[in-house]
């Protein structure tokens, strides 16, 4: 009798893509933004970095085996959180802070739903959110942002994150003008663009994150609508508000969120159509944490809570089903 | 104009192993095994006894009902068991064993062309049913019953389908090269059965000679036209193409007539000329024996009933890295238990796979891309049906429109998780079937 034959259900062929493949991509893409966080902010971003991408392969890996479940960390989503989540953090933070938020990313945002695909929340910004409630002093207090080298002078010195500055400095006088406050320390829009100013080690560089976006756009890993709906919403509603719109996208972590955390498969929704409802709340959110609410910066906490409307969404907007149509009296 | 749809994937279409091989007449078997049910529909009812002399062509078994089709012997020589054997797809069921007897002999009548051109509608209608042809893209429904529309839906179009979008198989554009008159022949005797003023040939932009070939048979004829098609798996879809064709969709679980379409494959318009033009059965068919794993791929005129192995072996055999012998196309096909089992009315092609390319991988969890929903044609989420069904919620699942699945296969090419759609839709369909039939 001859060689014995597979026999499954069709297709019988399959495209070559895969969970790993496409985790990898992403993390290639991000190689741009982790030379940015380099050359900024030195050799203690590419530490906390690693701290973070080890203690989340780690975290993943001893949960798993722990419940006795086959071990995934090959397939690369946790390295991504933990490179993601060292991408929030100043670079003058203790990096056990770091270690364990990504134990608690890891552990409880992802693990605790039940792993991969599961998690209602992104993962590496739940990180960011425990260690803001944990420890708000060092991830928020102005000793903690490091000025970025220069690189003419190599001394670091500590200094607010632009986003900061100018929310104080417009509470203190609404009459002044966003450029001016910043030109008065030395920062135009080209040194946001580059991202040669003091915020989390991954999120000032837009060059950087842009670039790695535009490479996954083309490559279909990332929806564009909801980067575009999502920086359009917040340069619309900033502009009729009477601010800085260009500022407000190329500062803080609009870059960083709107290409990489916002766009996450798992945490997004489902259909193009949702997506940009998604989209336009992240935008609302965004602008509304940062010119009504108590912090500076808006993104993380307006992607966890468009994560809640998730299912939400994808429930109403559901795609109308071919041959669905209401029949036409001839 | 973009004749196309919304939704599909052109996956890597492997046509070249084929493409460019002539249709060649394969010898016939030394044994033929014809299954009673080869069709959509009631099994047909053997009509001749173990011991019988059969000729080419001759009827073995008579309809068993409307929708129902009869089969004929495909080579001469005598019954020499009437048997359940393993179909195509691993099921056991009554086939006819016909021993050949080397003479090839024609059952009187058949073959023999005759001017058809006084025939009434009725009566080419009767010949194309006696003839026991079915579609032959797969679905197997009896072209006959397709031809009979209730009084009151009117058939604007006959469209014929030579979109071959499933990837390797090469026989119906082999077909439209070499016999269009014949094909064309038999749209017009179809577009007369059911009083049709227009007909339309589909063909996928990726067969230009087919293309080219038909756009000129077709010059004079002023109600026929040929339609390319954007290069889209699953263009073949009987909905999607008549969508594209026309720009009309089919109602969710109705069929082609309610918007006064007719579709058909060119196969099976070749096999309705052969049928009324020259009384010939439907007892043999262009097959595509190809894949990467098949020695010398090639486009085989092969009697039906004939052992998948002969077609192999004929072909010089398969290959170390064999992995899958499929029935069909590699998106939609079957793959196959055993390869005794016979080429049915359905089999467009034989396809042998390597395991580099029919790997059967690990599911893993949805990451929700969405990528499923994009490529879905007819527009629903695969994804949270497969969930469903996972879940024993089959309830949940027909309300998201299971039923309107087609089990094409896209969703599950495309999905980078590597879950295991269809195999869940199938599922899914069997048990709603079921809890209706409870009912």
């Amino acid at each position: 009798m001859d060689k014995m034959l597979i026999v499954s259900a069709n297709p019988h062929i399959r495209d070559k893509s895969s969970i790993s493949k496409i985790m990898y991509t992403v993390i290639i893409s991000l190689i741009p933004a982790v030379f940015a966080s380099y050359w900024f902010f030195g050799f203690k971003a590419i530490m906390l970095e690693l701290v973070a991408v080890v203690s989340c392969v780690i975290t993943e890996a001893a949960i798993q085996k722990f419940r006795k479940k086959p071990v995934t960390i090959s397939d690369g989503s946790a390295m991504l959180t933990g490179l993601l989540l060292a991408f929030n953090v100043p670079a003058d933070i203790p990096w056990w802070i770091v270690m364990l938020g990504s134990v608690f990313a890891i552990a409880i945002a992802k693990q605790a739903f039940g792993g991969l695909g599961f998690n209602i929340f992104n993962p590496a910004l739940i990180g960011r959110a425990f260690m803001l409630a944990s420890w708000p002093v060092q991830m928020t207090s102005n000793k903690f942002w490091t000025q970025p080298y220069t690189h003419e002078t190599m001394d670091a010195i500590s200094s607010a994150t632009p986003l900061n500055l100018v929310k104080t400095a417009i509470k203190a006088n609404p009459e002044m003008k966003t450029v001016e406050i910043l030109a008065d320390k030395g920062i135009g829009y080209w040194e946001l663009f580059v991202g040669s100013v003091s915020g989390c080690i991954g999120e000032t560089s837009f060059m950087a994150l842009f670039a790695g976006v535009i490479a996954l756009i083309i490559l279909g890993l990332v929806n564009w609508r909801v980067p575009f709906f999502y920086i359009a919403t917040v340069f619309v509603m900033t502009w009729l508000m009477g601010y800085d719109p260009v500022f407000h996208i190329l500062a803080g972590g609009l870059a960083l969120g709107a290409f990489y955390m916002a766009t996450d498969m798992v945490t997004s929704p489902l259909t193009d159509k949702g997506n940009i409802i998604f989209a336009l709340g992240l935008g609302f959110l965004t602008v509304s944490i940062r010119i009504w609410g108590g912090y500076p910066e808006g993104v993380s906490y307006s992607i966890l809570i468009m994560n809640c409307f998730v299912p939400l969404i994808n429930k109403y907007t559901v795609p109308k089903k071919f041959g669905y149509v209401q029949p036409k009296k001839a | 104009m973009k004749y196309t749809f919304k939704g599909g994937y052109h996956p890597p279409d492997g046509k070249n192993f084929s493409e460019k091989m002539p249709i060649e007449k394969m010898p016939a078997p030394k044994i033929a095994a014809i299954h009673l049910h080869q069709h959509i529909g009631a099994p047909s009812k053997a009509i001749v006894a173990v011991g019988d002399e059969v000729k080419v062509g001759q009827p073995v078994s008579e309809a068993g009902g409307f929708v129902s089709a009869p089969v004929h012997a495909s080579i001469s020589g005598k019954v020499k068991a009437i048997a359940k054997i393993a179909d195509a797809a691993g099921n056991k069921t009554d086939a006819i064993i016909i021993e050949n007897d080397g003479k090839d002999e024609l059952f009187p009548g058949v073959g023999v062309k005759n001017d058809y051109s006084q025939l009434t509608a009725d009566e080419i209608k009767k010949k194309i049913a006696a003839a026991g042809i079915t579609g032959m893209g797969g679905a197997r429904f009896p072209t006959h019953v397709k031809l009979s529309p209730p009084a009151d839906k009117k058939i604007n179009y006959i469209i014929l389908n030579g979109v071959e979008c499933e990837p390797y198989l090469t026989a119906d554009d082999r077909l439209m090269q070499e016999s269009p008159d014949t094909i064309i022949e038999g749209l017009k005797l179809m577009m007369k059965v059911v009083n049709a003023p227009n007909g339309i040939i589909g063909i996928e932009k990726n067969k230009p000679d087919s293309i080219r070939i038909m756009k000129e048979k077709t010059a004079n004829e002023q109600n026929i036209k040929v339609v390319d098609l954007e290069v889209k798996y699953p263009q073949g879809g009987e909905k999607q193409l008549i969508f594209a064709s026309i720009g009309k969709e089919v109602p969710s679980g109705g069929l082609p007539m309610d918007v006064g379409v007719v579709v058909s494959n060119v196969g099976t318009a070749n096999a309705v000329y052969e049928a009324v033009a020259m009384n010939k059965p439907y007892y043999e068919r262009v097959v595509s024996v190809t894949g990467e794993s098949i020695s010398n791929p090639r486009n085989l005129l092969v009697r039906i009933g004939t052992p998948t192995t002969e077609l192999i072996q004929y072909c010089g055999g398969v290959k170390e890295d064999v992995f899958k012998v499929v029935n069909g196309g590699p998106m939609m096909g079957a793959a196959m238990y055993s390869r005794e089992a016979p080429v049915h009315k359905g089999t467009s092609g034989i396809l042998c796979l390597s395991r580099e390319n029919a790997a059967v991988y690990e599911e893993q969890p949805c990451i929700s891309c969405g990528k499923c929903i994009s490529v879905c044609p007819m527009k629903l989420i695969p994804t949270e049906i497969q969930i469903n069904v996972q879940h024993k919620k089959y309830e949940q699942a027909e309300k998201l429109g299971i039923l309107d699945c087609m089990l094409c296969g896209t969703c599950a090419y495309v999905c980078p998780a590597k879950r295991n759609l269809v195999h869940y839709f199938n599922i899914g369909k069997a048990k709603i079937a079921e809890m209706k039939r409870k009912k």
